[in-house]
C-alpha cells in the first residue's frame, strides 16, 4: 500500500462522514438538525477509535462521539454483533450530553468481518418530560431515557422499544422519522466504506486507521511540543439558575499533552443547566484545539493529547440524576473560561469573552377561544469577544456554530411574530479590538394568541469581560413591553398584546479603547455600530470628529 | 491561446465528414445567404470566445478578455469569425450572449451605490447572515462583508404577517421623506418581510421613489425572488440592484457597438438557469445572469447527450481555476433554486453570498489545471484551491512560478507533450515542473518527482470524485450508471481517471471542448422560470387556488419567453417543492400536465413519495405533507440534435508510442499515442493512450478503448 493511496483513503473516509451527516441534514425532522446543524457522524475502526468525524455545528459532539463507541461495545458485547443489527442511546452520560440527544451506532461488516462502526448522533424535539427547558429537578422528569440497547437485531427493528417511545413522547412521528434517519445515514457510511475496501483491496481499516492516528499524533505532538511549557489559572462568574456559578479551570502545557482541570468549580445546581463531564471535556477540548491545532482532524488520536477532569459533583461533572437538559448553556461558557487561562500561556491567541452561550428561546402559543396550540424554538446568537488583531463577530455564535432560523420561516411554523431581530448598536466590548455586537429581538403573538416564553440566557448579571482595559460586551436583558423585568432562564406568562423585548450580550474588547484607530471608531459611528455618546465617552473623539463621521 | 482559432463541429450531411471541410476564399466567392447564421459569446475572466455557426458548419475563436470595454473584445472576435466564414456581421441572424461581468461586479465588489429598504427591524439581516460561522476551528475568520454597507440601509415602518395580510400599513409619506434622503443613489433594492405573499408595500415604495429620484434604478424583491427566506431573498434583491446600472450600461454601449458595426439582429442574454432571454429582461434581472458561462457548458454537454441519447450523463468541465459538476438527466440539466456566489473562503459553502434564482445545479471546487499543490501538517498533500492562473502559471511555464501546479504533475506523468501544447505556443519545461515538485512535495515526503506528481494527481482526482459523489448522493443517484461528458482545457487529462474512481463505463470527450459554454448558447432555448413561495398543507389542498397560481406563474414565464420569439409554441413545465411538514428540505417534485391543470392532492402526493423514496429509500407514514414552493418553467422545445449512430470499430488504428504514468501499476509504461484527427469515425485505440489535440490531450486509461465518431466527439469505453 503507497503513502498516496493512504493519503486518498483518508481523504476518503472524511468524505464519507461528511456524506452521511448531509444525508441526516435533508431527511431530519427536527430544526435542531436540519435548520441548525446540531447533529455528528462518525467513522470507527474495529477497536471503536475514531478515525473521521464530519465537522458540523456542534462542537460538543467532539469528544463526546469519539468516547461512545466504546460504551457500545462493552454494553452490546462486541462477540455478539451483527450485520444488520442498529444500536441506540440517549444516555447523556455516555452519548452526547442530555436526553434530547439520540445516538445511533451501527456495526460496519466487510467479507463477513467487522471492520469497524458508524456513529451518528442528533438533536430531537421532543423526547417527553416536561419538555426541553431548565425547569427539571433530576433527568427522570427531563424526558424518557433508553440505555444502550438494540434498534434492530439482524436487520429486525425491535418493535416494543418503537411503541414505548411513541407512547412517551409529544412528536413521535418527528422522533421515530429522525430514529429513522440516523439509521439510514450509517446505512450509507456501510455502503461507502465497503466500495473503498474492495476498489483497494483491503480486507479491513486496520492500515489505514495506523497511517491516520499515527499523522494526526504526530502533528498534535509537534505542536503541543512548540508550546510554552506554563500554567495558568482563571475563573468566570456567570449566572446560573438561581445563584451564581464559579467556572474555574487550571490550564497546563506538559510538552506531551495538554491538560484543563476544573477544580475549584461551583457544585451542581438543582435545575436542569448541569453539564455531564463527557459534554465539558468536548468543549474544553474544542477550545484548546482552536487555538493549538485548529487544522488536525479530530480523531482518536489527534484529541488523546488533550487530557480534560473536573471533580466529581460539581457543575461540569455531574452523575446521575441531576438533571442536564440546558446543558449547553453552561457548556457554551467552557471556552471562555478555558481562554482566560490559555491567554496567560499563549499571548495573542485566543479572544476576549464573548456571548458565549445561544441565545436560544422557546414560546409556547395558545388561543384561548379556539384552544390551538403552537410550540416555536429560536435560534439566536449574541456577539463574539473581540480577537488580538480583529474585531469580534456580530450576531455570530462561538463556540458553537449553529445558524439562526429565517423569520419568515419562524412566523411559519407558528403564531408567532417577530417584531425586531437586528444588531444591538453600543454592544461590542470597546476595546483597541471592539467585542462583537449582540441583537434585538421583540417576540409578540399574532392577534387572539397568548403565550409562555421559556427563556435559555446568560450573561444578565455576568456581561462578557473585555481583555487588557477593554471593556465588556453588553449585558442581556429580558423586559416585557410593560417594563416588566424579566430573568435569563425559565418559563413566564406573556399577557395577551405584550411583546417580549430581548437585547442579547455584545463580546468583550481588547485593548484599550483609546487606542483604536479614529478611522475605525468613525467607520463604527457612520455604520451606527456605536452611538455619538460612547464615541466620545470610550473612545475620546472630539465632537467635529462626531460630526464628520455622522454627516 | 489568443487568437486561435479552431473549426469544430463538421457538418451533420454524412457525405462531408470525411472531406476536409471547403474554405471559400473572400475575394472570389460569397457565399449564398445561408438560413441561419448564429454567434455565441462567452465572456469569462481569461478570454472571451466566439463562435459562429451556419448550415455550413461552426469555426470558434478566443480573444483575451477587454476588462475596460468588453465589447471590445467581442467585436474583434465577431471580426474574426465572420472573416473566416466570408460573412459580415449584418449577415448573424442571432446573438447569444453570456458572460461572467455580473458575477466579476459581485465577487470584487465593483457595482453601483446602492441602498437598500427594508422593514422596520430588520435593517441587518444581509450583514447577520445566519449567524454561524462556516469555518468552525479558524478563532480569525472574517465573514464576507453585505454588499451593502449599513448607512446605506434604511427602514420604513410597515409589516406584513405570514398570511400576506397587512398588519402596520405602510404610510406613502414615510417613503417620500426617505426618497428625498437618497436622491444621489443609483440604484436602490427593496425588501420587505413576506413580500413574497403581498408586494403591495414594496410596488408603493417603487412608485414613489421613481416618481421623486429620477432616473434611479428600482430592483424589489417579490420581483427578483419571491421566495420564503429573507436574507436569500433580500441579498438576492441587493446583488441584482448592485450589478444593474453596469449591466444596463454595458448591455445597452454593446447593442450599440454591435449595430454601428452592422449586427442589428436581436440579442439574447444566457441566465443561470440554462435558457435564454431578451436583452431587455437581462438588463432588468442582471442577477440572472450570474453563472451563465458554466450554465451554457452544461447546455453543450447536455446537447451531446441528447445525440447520443444517454438519459443519465454527469458533465465534468475542468479549466484553470475550477472544476464543475453537472447531473444531466433525460438531456436536461438538473437544476436548483439557491447557489452561492464570491465565495470567500476557499471555496468553503457559507463563506459567500446566496443568490436564488433559478439555476443549473454545480458542484464547484478549486480544482484546475493552475491549481497549486502543497503539503500539510499532517504530511497530507493538498491542492488548490489557490491557483496559479495564467499568470505566472504553473512552473513548467516558466513565467516565475515556482511551486508545484497540477498541470506541473500532468507533464512530469507524461500526459502533456512539452513541445505540443496550445498548439506549441506554449512550450513547457519538465525539468521545471519536477523542480516543482521535489522541492515542495517530495522532499517533504520522500517521494521522487513522479511519485510526488502522482501523489498531486491522484489528489485532485479523489477531490473532484468525492464532489461528484456527495452530489449524487444528495440527489439519490447511483453514479455508475452515468456516462461522464467531458469538456474545459484540463478535463481530458483527468476524466479518465475520474471515470475509474467514480465506476463510471463510458466517457465522451465532445470537439470545441475549449468553448462549450458558447456553442451551449448556440444549443438553448428560449426560457424562463416563475417560481413563488405559497404554504400549502396537503391536508388543506385547494384545487381552485393551486390552478390560479400555476396559471399567474405561466402566464409570467410565458411573457418573457413571449418577448424572444413571437410566434414559437411555448411548453410550460410545472415543479413544486414539497416535504414532510416539519422537515426544513423540500425535494422538487415535476408535475404532468394534467396534474397542473386539474390539480388532485392524490396524484401530487403520488409523485412526492415516489421521488422522495427515490432519494431516500423509503416513506414517512403518517407525516403531513406540504407545499412550499411553486415554479414554472416556460420553455421554447429545442430540435432534437441529429443522432449519433456509432458505426463499428475498426480493428485499432497505427500508432506513435509515448510514455505514460498508468496508476494502476504505479509506473510509467509505453502507451499510443495518436492525432486526434486521425481517430475518424470508427477508428479505434486502446488504452494506455495519449490523443493529442492542439488545446488538450485526452488520457484513455488501459482498460479502456477510444473511437472515433461521427461528429468528431471521442468515444472512451471500458472494456469488459
Amino acid at each position: 500500500m503507497t503513502s498516496v493511496a493512504h493519503q486518498i483513503m483518508w481523504n476518503r473516509l472524511i468524505s464519507v462522514v461528511e456524506e452521511q451527516a448531509q444525508a441526516l441534514i435533508r431527511t431530519a425532522f427536527s430544526t435542531s438538525v436540519r435548520e441548525a446543524g446540531d447533529l455528528s457522524a462518525g467513522v470507527y475502526d474495529e477497536k471503536g477509535r475514531m478515525l473521521a468525524q464530519a465537522v458540523t455545528g456542534t462542537p460538543g459532539h467532539v469528544n463526546a462521539m469519539a468516547d461512545a463507541v466504546a460504551h457500545f461495545m462493552r454494553e452490546i458485547g462486541v462477540h455478539t454483533m451483527a450485520p444488520g443489527d442498529v444500536y441506540i442511546t440517549n444516555d447523556p452520560w455516555m452519548g452526547t450530553g442530555h436526553l434530547h440527544d439520540i445516538t445511533i451506532i451501527t456495526p460496519a461488516f466487510h467479507d463477513g468481518k467487522q471492520v469497524g462502526f458508524f456513529g451518528c448522533t442528533a438533536h430531537v424535539v421532543d423526547i417527553g418530560g416536561r419538555g426541553f427547558g431548565a425547569d427539571g429537578n433530576s433527568i427522570f422528569e427531563e424526558g424518557i431515557q433508553i440505555p444502550i440497547m438494540r434498534l434492530r437485531d439482524k436487520g429486525q427493528t425491535d418493535g416494543t422499544l418503537i411503541a414505548m417511545l411513541r407512547s412517551n413522547t409529544r412528536e413521535p412521528d418527528q422522533l421515530i422519522g429522525d430514529i429513522y434517519a440516523l439509521a439510514a445515514c450509517n446505512e450509507i457510511g456501510q455502503r461507502r466504506l465497503t466500495a473503498m475496501l474492495s476498489e483497494y483491496g483491503l480486507p479491513d481499516l486496520s492500515t489505514i486507521a495506523t497511517f491516520i492516528l499515527d499523522n494526526s499524533r504526530r502533528a498534535t505532538l509537534e505542536r503541543i511540543a512548540a508550546l510554552p511549557q506554563a500554567r495558568a489559572s482563571s475563573q468566570m462568574v456567570i449566572d446560573g439558575y438561581a445563584t451564581p456559578i464559579t467556572l474555574a479551570v487550571t490550564v497546563e502545557t506538559h510538552g506531551t499533552h495538554v491538560s484543563a482541570d476544573f477544580t475549584g468549580t461551583s457544585a451542581p445546581d438543582p435545575k436542569g443547566i448541569n453539564v455531564p463531564m463527557v459534554y465539558t471535556k468536548a468543549y474544553a477540548c474544542y477550545a484548546l484545539k482552536c487555538a493549538i491545532a485548529p487544522d488536525i482532524p479530530n480523531n482518536a488520536a489527534s484529541l488523546e493529547p488533550f487530557h480534560i477532569t473536573a471533580p466529581e459533583n460539581t457543575i461540569v461533572n455531574v452523575t446521575r440524576p441531576y438533571p442536564v437538559a440546558l446543558r449547553h448553556v453552561i457548556g457554551h461558557l467552557i471556552p471562555d473560561t478555558v481562554y482566560g487561562a490559555l491567554d496567560q500561556i499563549l499571548p495573542n491567541t485566543v479572544p476576549a469573552e464573548g456571548a458565549g452561550a445561544l441565545c436560544n428561546f422557546q414560546v409556547s402559543l395558545r388561543n384561548p377561544a379556539t384552544g390551538e396550540r403552537s410550540e416555536v424554538l429560536c435560534f439566536n446568537s449574541g456577539g463574539s469577544g473581540a480577537r488580538r488583531a480583529l474585531d469580534g463577530l456580530n450576531a455570530t455564535a462561538f463556540p458553537s456554530g449553529v445558524m439562526t432560523m429565517p423569520v419568515e420561516a419562524t412566523e411559519h411554523a407558528g403564531p408567532v411574530i417577530i417584531w425586531r431581530k437586528e444588531l444591538r448598536p453600543d454592544s461590542g466590548g470597546p476595546g483597541t479590538h471592539r467585542g462583537g455586537l449582540g441583537q434585538y429581538m421583540e417576540v409578540g403573538a399574532r392577534p387572539g394568541f397568548v403565550f409562555e416564553f421559556s427563556a435559555m440566557f446568560d450573561r444578565v448579571n455576568h456581561p462578557a469581560r473585555g481583555r487588557d482595559q477593554a471593556g465588556p460586551g453588553g449585558a442581556t436583558s429580558v423586559v416585557l413591553s410593560d417594563g416588566t423585568v424579566k430573568g435569563g432562564k425559565g418559563k413566564f406568562p406573556v399577557p395577551e398584546g405584550l411583546t417580549v423585548r430581548l437585547a442579547f450580550p455584545g463580546g468583550g474588547g481588547i485593548g484599550d479603547p483609546r487606542n483604536r484607530p479614529r478611522d475605525q471608531v468613525q467607520r463604527d459611528l457612520a455604520l451606527g455600530y456605536i452611538t455619538p455618546d460612547s464615541a466620545r465617552t470610550f473612545y475620546g473623539l472630539t465632537d467635529p470628529e462626531i460630526e464628520s463621521a455622522t454627516a | 491561446m489568443p487568437n486561435a482559432s479552431a473549426r469544430y463541429e463538421r457538418p451533420i450531411d454524412p457525405d462531408a465528414t470525411s472531406a476536409p471541410l471547403h474554405f471559400p476564399r473572400a475575394h472570389d466567392y460569397r457565399p449564398l445567404m445561408t438560413e441561419y447564421a448564429n454567434l455565441g459569446v462567452d465572456i469569462g475572466g481569461t478570454f472571451t470566445d466566439v463562435v459562429l455557426e451556419t448550415a455550413d458548419g461552426m469555426v470558434s475563436t478566443k480573444v483575451l478578455t477587454t476588462y475596460a470595454a468588453p465589447e471590445d473584445a467581442i467585436l474583434d472576435g465577431i471580426a474574426q469569425v465572420c472573416a473566416r466564414l466570408c460573412l459580415t456581421p449584418d449577415m448573424i441572424t442571432r446573438i447569444i450572449h453570456g458572460t461572467t461581468l455580473a458575477t466579476n461586479a459581485l465577487i470584487e465588489r465593483r457595482g453601483a451605490r446602492t441602498a437598500f429598504i427594508t422593514t422596520e427591524g430588520f435593517r441587518d439581516v444581509i450583514e447577520m447572515r445566519t449567524e454561524s460561522r462556516f469555518e468552525q476551528y479558524d478563532l480569525n475568520l472574517t465573514l464576507p462583508l453585505p454588499l451593502i454597507p449599513r448607512n446605506d440601509r434604511h427602514t420604513v415602518r410597515e409589516r406584513i404577517d405570514a398570511s400576506g395580510d397587512i398588519l402596520i400599513p405602510l404610510e406613502r409619506s414615510e417613503v417620500e421623506a426617505l426618497a428625498d434622503r437618497l436622491r444621489g443613489v443609483a440604484s436602490v433594492a427593496v425588501g420587505l418581510l413576506h413580500s413574497y405573499l403581498n408586494h403591495a408595500h414594496e410596488r408603493l415604495i417603487r412608485d414613489v421613489l421613481i416618481e421623486r429620484i429620477p432616473g434611479v434604478s428600482v430592483s424589489l424583491s417579490s420581483d427578483v425572488s419571491p421566495q420564503m427566506r429573507e436574507y436569500e431573498r433580500f441579498n438576492t434583491t441587493c446583488a441584482n440592484a448592485y450589478v444593474k446600472p453596469m449591466m444596463q450600461s454595458y448591455l445597452g454601449r454593446l447593442r450599440a457597438r454591435l449595430a454601428e458595426n452592422g449586427a442589428t439582429c436581436p440579442i439574447f442574454l444566457m441566465h443561470s438557469g440554462g435558457g435564454i432571454i431578451s436583452i431587455d429582461a437581462a438588463a432588468e434581472y442582471p442577477v440572472r445572469l450570474v453563472e451563465s458561462g458554466p450554465a451554457g457548458g452544461a447546455i453543450f454537454a447536455a446537447h451531446v447527450a441528447r445525440r447520443y441519447g444517454l438519459t443519465k450523463v454527469l458533465s465534468f468541465d475542468m479549466g484553470g481555476t475550477t472544476a464543475k459538476i453537472c447531473l444531466i438527466r433525460g438531456g436536461t440539466p438538473k437544476t436548483a433554486r439557491v447557489f452561492e456566489v464570491a465565495r470567500s473562503y476557499r471555496f468553503k459553502k457559507g463563506s459567500g453570498m446566496p443568490i436564488s434564482i433559478p439555476v443549473i445545479d454545480m458542484v464547484e471546487i478549486g480544482a484546475g489545471g493552475g491549481s497549486i499543490a502543497h503539503v500539510d501538517a499532517l504530511n497530507q498533500i493538498r491542492v488548490g484551491p489557490e491557483s496559479a492562473g495564467s499568470e505566472p502559471g504553473p512552473a513548467c511555464y516558466r513565467r516565475g512560478g515556482t511551486r508545484p501546479a497540477v498541470t506541473d504533475a500532468d507533464l512530469t506523468l507524461g500526459r502533456l507533450d512539452p513541445a505540443a501544447f496550445a498548439g506549441g505556443s506554449i512550450p513547457l519545461d519538465p525539468v521545471a515542473s519536477q523542480s516543482a515538485l521535489m522541492a515542495h512535495l517530495g522532499e517533504r515526503l520522500h517521494m521522487d518527482a513522479l511519485t510526488a506528481a502522482f501523489g498531486l494527481s491522484e489528489v485532485v482526482d479523489e477531490n473532484m470524485a468525492n464532489a461528484a459523489r456527495v452530489h449524487a448522493v444528495e440527489n439519490g443517484e447511483d453514479l455508475s450508471q452515468y456516462t461522464m461528458i467531458a469538456f474545459g482545457g484540463a478535463a481530458p487529462l483527468h476524466a479518465g481517471r475520474l471515470c475509474e474512481k467514480l465506476g463510471i463505463d463510458r466517457l465522451i470527450v465532445p470537439p470545441g471542448a475549449g468553448v462549450g459554454s458558447a456553442i451551449g448558447f448556440l444549443r438553448a432555448p428560449y426560457a424562463f422560470e416563475a417560481t413563488r413561495s405559497v404554504y400549502m398543507r396537503m391536508d388543506a389542498f385547494d384545487r381552485d387556488t393551486v390552478r390560479d397560481l400555476f396559471a399567474s406563474l405561466r402566464d409570467e414565464a410565458t411573457a418573457f419567453v413571449r418577448s424572444c420569439d413571437a410566434t414559437a409554441t411555448i411548453e410550460a413545465d410545472y415543479k413544486v417543492y414539497m416535504r414532510y411538514k416539519g422537515q426544513g428540505w423540500e425535494i422538487p417534485v415535476t408535475l404532468t400536465r394534467g396534474l397542473a391543470e386539474h390539480p388532485t392532492a392524490p396524484g401530487f402526493l403520488e409523485l412526492f413519495e415516489a421521488e422522495y423514496s427515490s432519494l431516500f429509500g423509503r416513506t414517512v407514514a403518517g407525516m403531513a405533507v406540504e407545499i412550499t414552493v411553486w415554479a414554472v418553467n416556460a420553455t421554447t422545445p429545442t430540435a432534437d440534435p441529429v443522432p449519433v449512430t456509432p458505426t463499428p470499430p475498426r480493428s485499432p488504428v497505427l500508432a506513435d508510442e509515448r510514455p505514460l504514468f498508468n496508476p494502476a501499476s504505479a509506473s510509467m509504461v509505453r502507451a499510443a499515442e495518436i492525432h486526434r484527427k486521425r481517430l475518424t469515425d470508427g477508428a479505434l485505440i486502446e488504452g494506455p493512450a495519449a490523443i493529442t489535440e492542439d488545446e488538450t490531450t485526452i488520457i484513455v486509461p488501459a482498460g479502456f478503448t477510444a473511437t472515433g465518431r461521427a461528429d468528431g466527439c471521442i468515444d472512451v469505453e471500458r472494456i469488459t
